[in-house]
């Protein structure tokens, strides 16, 4: 099996130390966590982690049930980059006197969907948000004007297929779970047996 | 102590006495601990004081007729004293350690019960809340340490959390795949006293599933493949115990004719003579269930994890073998082995639904297979093992006189090494909780405390530890909780004046180069008198029978060492890295 890059979303609960919890099962693995983002998701009080990371699907799997079996996981997913919508941001600090001279600045940044941040006398900031191809391209291209400081973004994103987290909570809040939680999407992709 | 409670400590106690929550408060913390403990029905708990955990130590004071407290040696012993307990007893094991070195002499134990599935709560005391950071005196990050081998653990720095923590602790400890949780109590909220609202039983927790909703099409799918088996074989772990579904496991395979193995902590859940009992999977296991391992249609597994001691190499392991595997713990399949059918779920449920779909069978040629094996261990390994030739004694005719001696009723608690391996080839059991070992993490020291614990946890019932002379020497101290306690154990160290089981290795295939694996040891006898525990040392055949009688009719513990064959090996033996059917005899 090869490795890609797989994005892994997790629901937890808001905990001091989750983050830990999670981090430790990559780094046991001795497994590279090229991106991490901890943010609010659509429903209070859950918290959603994306993760990317670069393996085979078969590795991915097991995290993510190793993941799921952390106490305060509600549910862990991945997807290949073709199942998500993502996007990163990054941030571009420049000399304004080199940018100002030049008069192909404006459509540079026209051409990487950057905007200016921030314009200063002696810096200016520039911002794009896209894929990391896109990101990158626009450090090529402003390298060459004196690059001072470069930041990216962990990645954030959607799943495509998915229709958000809320209807699946209300089955975890009770006490007997409902048909929706007892399907296991990990044990269902054994397609070679049977599937449901 | 002087050290350990300043000035300042001092101050900020009555600080928090006098503080806004204590008005119209009612308990303190620490007293909310003990009644934790009181509303789960723990009885017993094994634990150490020191500063950071005093205001509970001190509340212990007053409870001392609803909670047994043991005092042990060192926090390993309390914590590997619980792990005891738990495996004897079907229980939650709890601990009470203080912070800093308390704590951090908890992780061996921790870890242990994190690979062996063991139900525990240890309490740890902290530093005041708001000197967390500052390396204040006896202060480490026990949570950050703990993380990866607990199942939980959670940090309380307010009284009013502790109730319904304690009460999720135990919920977490107990259900699902069991194993052990830490709470971590800073010093003022043991102090702080609050409103205490009683103690409610967690019976959910929204973010954790312990155990799913069987799916029947599993079930069925599962049957169809036992159904059409030639050759089927059960193979099963420690599941069964903790799922306490001996029972059902028992009918299952009955009605099916299964021959079943056992991995070392599955031992037990069926009796050693049960017809259909094949014998011990892995790498010192019998020499049947490793080969027909290989050999095997339908591979049953059933609350075991194929570990890597069970499996061999795995890229030949059961390759021919459809393999259906039943467990709690949906992390485990798949994991090691490709499941041809993944039975989900507690076998408490799900065993009795599939044996209501699977065919009335015997598999009488099959099953004399594994009886054809078992013959040709005999004659190779297993007969002179058990009636050596020679004068020397072998630690399997001492397992043999135990056997004989107890009809298999005994707990039988071993250490880590040669003795361990001899003592589960060899010891017979006829009930469930009977075999205490470290699995897993083979954890040397373990076995005394473990006895200690199982003691307290079975106490109706009789408890041998067998010990390397090795291994006893790492716990040792825990003869004075055995003396203090007054607890009865019989301690069998089996002593073979080496590092045995790292000296096989290094016999077998490090060319004999012995590299600090010759021990030496103190005279155990005298050194149990000093516990004023009664013991002898024997060398002898003609003595042994005599010994281990009296050891096992002896009031109170009593230490027996027997001096056995130095150079003795274990076989059978699946060399590291070789499949399970390149099992050597010798
Ligand atoms: C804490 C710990 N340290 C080291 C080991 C490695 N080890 C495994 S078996 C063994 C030898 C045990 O010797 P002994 O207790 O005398 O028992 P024997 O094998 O001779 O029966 C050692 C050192 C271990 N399992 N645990």
């Amino acid at each position: 099996m090869n490795k890609q890059e797989y994005t892994i979303t997790v629901y937890t609960e808001n905990q001091v130390g989750l983050l830990n919890r999670i981090a430790i099962i990559f780094s046991r693995r001795k497994i590279n966590i090229e991106s991490l983002n901890v943010s609010p998701s659509e429903s209070e009080s859950i918290h959603r982690f994306t993760i990317v990371i670069n393996e085979t699907e078969d590795v991915v799997r097991k995290l993510c049930r190793q993941i799921e079996k952390q106490v305060e996981v509600l549910k862990a997913y991945y997807n290949t980059n073709e199942e998500i919508i993502w996007q990163e941001m990054a941030l571009y600090k420049v000399p304004t006197d080199i940018i100002a001279e030049k008069v192909k600045v404006e459509r540079l940044l026209h051409q990487h969907g950057a905007r200016a941040v921030v314009i200063r006398k002696d810096y200016t900031i520039f911002e794009t948000t896209g894929h990391r191809e896109e990101t990158e391209g626009l450090i090529k291209a402003l390298e060459p004007y004196g690059l001072i400081e470069f930041v990216r973004s962990a990645r954030v994103a959607i799943i495509k297929a998915s229709n958000g987290f809320h209807e699946k909570l209300k089955e975890f809040e009770q006490k007997e779970p409902g048909e929706e939680l007892i399907e296991n999407e990990f044990l269902d992709k054994q397609e070679e047996v049977f599937t449901m | 102590m002087g050290t350990e409670i300043s000035t300042m400590e001092i101050l900020k106690t009555t600080e928090v006495a006098n503080s806004p929550l204590g008005v119209g408060s009612n308990i303190s913390g620490s007293e909310a601990v003990l009644k934790a403990m009181i509303a789960e029905n723990v009885q017993t708990i094994f634990g150490y004081p020191g500063g950071a955990i005093m205001p509970i130590y001190d509340a212990l004071y007053d409870y001392q007729n609803e909670l047994n407290h043991i005092l042990v040696r060192h926090e390993q012993g309390a914590i590997h004293a619980a792990q005891g307990f738990a495996r004897s007893s079907g229980k939650v094991g709890v601990v009470f350690a203080t912070s800093g070195p308390g704590a951090t002499n908890l992780v061996t134990g921790l870890a242990d019960a994190m690979i062996d599935s063991t139900p525990l709560v240890c309490i740890t005391g902290q530093v005041f809340a708001h000197l967390l950071g500052t390396d204040a005196f006896q202060e480490t990050d026990v949570i950050n340490i703990t993380t990866p081998v607990t199942k939980w653990n959670y940090q309380i720095t307010d009284a009013n959390e502790i109730p319904h923590v304690l009460a999720k602790a135990f919920y977490i400890a107990k259900t699902g795949r069991p194993g052990p949780v830490l709470i971590d109590i800073t010093k003022n909220a043991q102090i702080q006293k609050f409103d205490y609202a009683g103690y409610t039983k967690c019976e959910h927790i929204r973010s954790y599933r312990p155990k799913p909703i069987v799916r029947k099409e599993y079930i069925v799918e599962a049957a169809k493949l036992i159904n059409e088996a030639k050759k089927p074989f059960v193979i099963f772990g420690q599941g069964v115990i903790l799922g306490k579904a001996e029972k059902e496991f028992k009918k299952f395979i009955e009605k099916g004719g299964l021959p079943a193995a056992w991995t070392i902590l599955g031992m037990s859940a069926i009796a050693t003579d049960h017809p259909l009992a094949v014998g011990m999977l892995g790498m010192h296991g019998n020499y049947g269930p490793n080969v027909l391992t290989n050999e095997c249609d339908v591979l049953i597994a059933i609350g075991m994890r194929f570990d890597d001691r069970v499996t061999g190499r795995l890229d030949k392991y059961a390759k021919q073998a459809k393999i259906v595997h039943l467990d709690i713990d949906p992390s485990e399949i798949d994991k090691n082995v490709k499941t041809t059918v993944p039975v989900w779920g507690d076998c408490k449920e799900t065993l009795p639904l599939l044996t209501e779909l699977i065919e009335q069978k015997e598999h009488k040629e099959w099953l004399n297979k594994f009886n054809e094996f078992t013959q040709k261990e005999i004659d190779a390994v297993i007969h002179e093992e058990l009636n050596p030739s020679t004068d020397i004694l072998t630690m399997g005719e001492v397992i043999k006189t135990v056997n004989e001696l107890t009809n298999g009723d005994a707990i039988i608690v071993t250490d880590v090494g040669q003795h361990q391996m001899v003592t589960c080839r060899y010891a017979k059991y006829n009930q469930s909780r009977s075999n205490i070992t470290s699995g897993g993490l083979g954890t040397m020291g373990f076995a005394l405390p473990a006895a200690i614990g199982a003691k307290f946890g079975a106490q109706e019932r009789t408890v041998v530890a067998v010990i390397g002379d090795g291994g006893f020497q790492m716990t040792l101290q825990e003869l004075g909780t055995v003396m203090q306690s007054k607890i009865d154990i019989k301690i069998l160290i089996l002593n073979n004046e080496f590092l045995g089981m790292v000296r096989q290795w290094q016999e077998l295939f490090n060319d004999r180069r012995y590299s600090f694996v010759d021990i030496t040891s103190p005279d155990f006898v005298q050194v149990a008198k000093g516990y004023y525990i009664d013991g002898q040392r024997i060398s002898k055949r003609e003595e042994l029978k005599d010994a281990v009688n009296k050891m096992l009719q002896h009031k109170g513990s009593y230490l027996l060492e027997v001096m056995v064959g130095k150079e003795n090996n274990v076989f059978p033996m699946v060399p590291q890295g070789c499949s399970v059917s390149e099992i050597r005899l010798s």
